[in-house]
């Protein structure tokens, strides 16, 4: 009765514990990061710190001292996920959406990542953390354009 | 840095990448499925997942510099994690929500998803690759590239 007024169920249909677990661990991630090494680390630096492996452009090279904990951190991320994989999930997951919305998507979140100063984890989970301004605009922004966009896409009769 | 680096320096940043991509797979945020039934308001758990995340990261970025002047690994001051204000982030926020809205996947996720299982996921990092690619080819071609601010290692 009570989660129906708060309309727990119509919003949430699949619960909110494993999405409020799931969070506090990556604010937990990020803060034995920060604690250990004072870096509020973000997970898309990983594309430019890793392209100055393969190309000699001062633009990427100048993530060069980063390069290598970027990759341990992104190495990092890929185990977690397994981890959970192998024991909560049961096995492989594959997703049902088209290659060419996760292609396209992706090169467009490869571009505004790097315009736009960060993620949904350097912006969204760092930077709001430190209440900056231009995180806080940043992900507001995102977060509305996305909105709209994935709105479209469905009323467009995209599925999956 | 590289060389006179603490030796749990990279045993940290592992240990703290297993437990954020642990989390990404709990929270269900490396499924584009659930990103995606979160921008269409079929699901609104999401907000958990980042209001959690931030909520967790803001109490240690708060905590954590009233406790110690410097990180034990690095001797590094604790600075909060602060971007100057400029069109960039507006109208790269716009691009990165449009890809977003799309594909129902960023790149923190994106690299969970892989360790979740989900091979196509490929697709959207290589995407993210040849986009970061192509932003990072086209800022070095612009004459006004120097007004670019030094990048931190963040």
């Amino acid at each position: 009765m009570l989660s129906g007024l708060l309309g727990l169920e119509t919003f949430f249909p699949n619960g909110v514990s494993h999405y409020a677990i799931g969070g506090l661990l990556v604010g937990l991630g990020t803060a034995v990061i920060y604690y250990g090494t004072g870096i509020p680390a973000g997970a898309s630096t990983f594309l430019e710190s890793t392209l100055s492996y393969v190309s000699d452009r001062d633009r990427f090279q100048r993530y060069r001292a980063s390069r290598d904990w970027r990759v341990v951190f992104t190495v990092g991320i890929v185990l977690g996920a397994a981890v959970y994989a192998l024991t909560i999930q049961g096995g492989a997951w594959t997703t049902a959406v088209a290659p060419w919305r996760l292609f396209v998507g992706g090169t467009l979140v490869g571009v505004g990542t790097r315009v736009g100063k960060g993620c949904t984890s350097g912006h969204g989970i760092c930077g709001v953390g430190s209440v900056s301004r231009t995180s806080i605009v940043g992900v507001v922004t995102f977060m509305l354009v996305a909105i709209v966009t994935a709105n479209v896409v469905a009323a467009l009769g995209v599925t999956p | 840095m590289s060389s006179g680096r603490h030796p749990l320096f990279l045993p940290t940043v592992l240990v703290g990448g297993l437990i954020f991509g642990f989390g990404l797979g709990i929270s269900q945020m490396a499924r584009p499925e659930v990103v995606l039934d979160f921008l269409t308001f079929e699901d609104l758990g999401l907000l958990f997942v980042m209001g959690g995340g931030s909520v967790v990261a803001g109490l240690a970025f708060w905590f954590v510099p009233r406790l110690r002047d410097g990180a034990p690994l690095t001797g590094r001051r604790y600075e909060r994690r602060l971007k100057a204000f400029d069109r960039r982030v507006l109208v790269g926020g716009g691009i990165f929500g449009v890809g977003w809205g799309l594909a129902g996947i960023c790149p923190g996720a994106a690299y969970a998803s892989l360790g979740v299982g989900n091979w196509p996921i490929l697709y959207a990092i290589a995407g993210m690759f040849l986009g970061a690619y192509a932003q990072g080819v086209w800022r070095s071609k612009r004459a006004d590239d120097t007004a670019t601010p030094t990048p931190s290692d963040d």
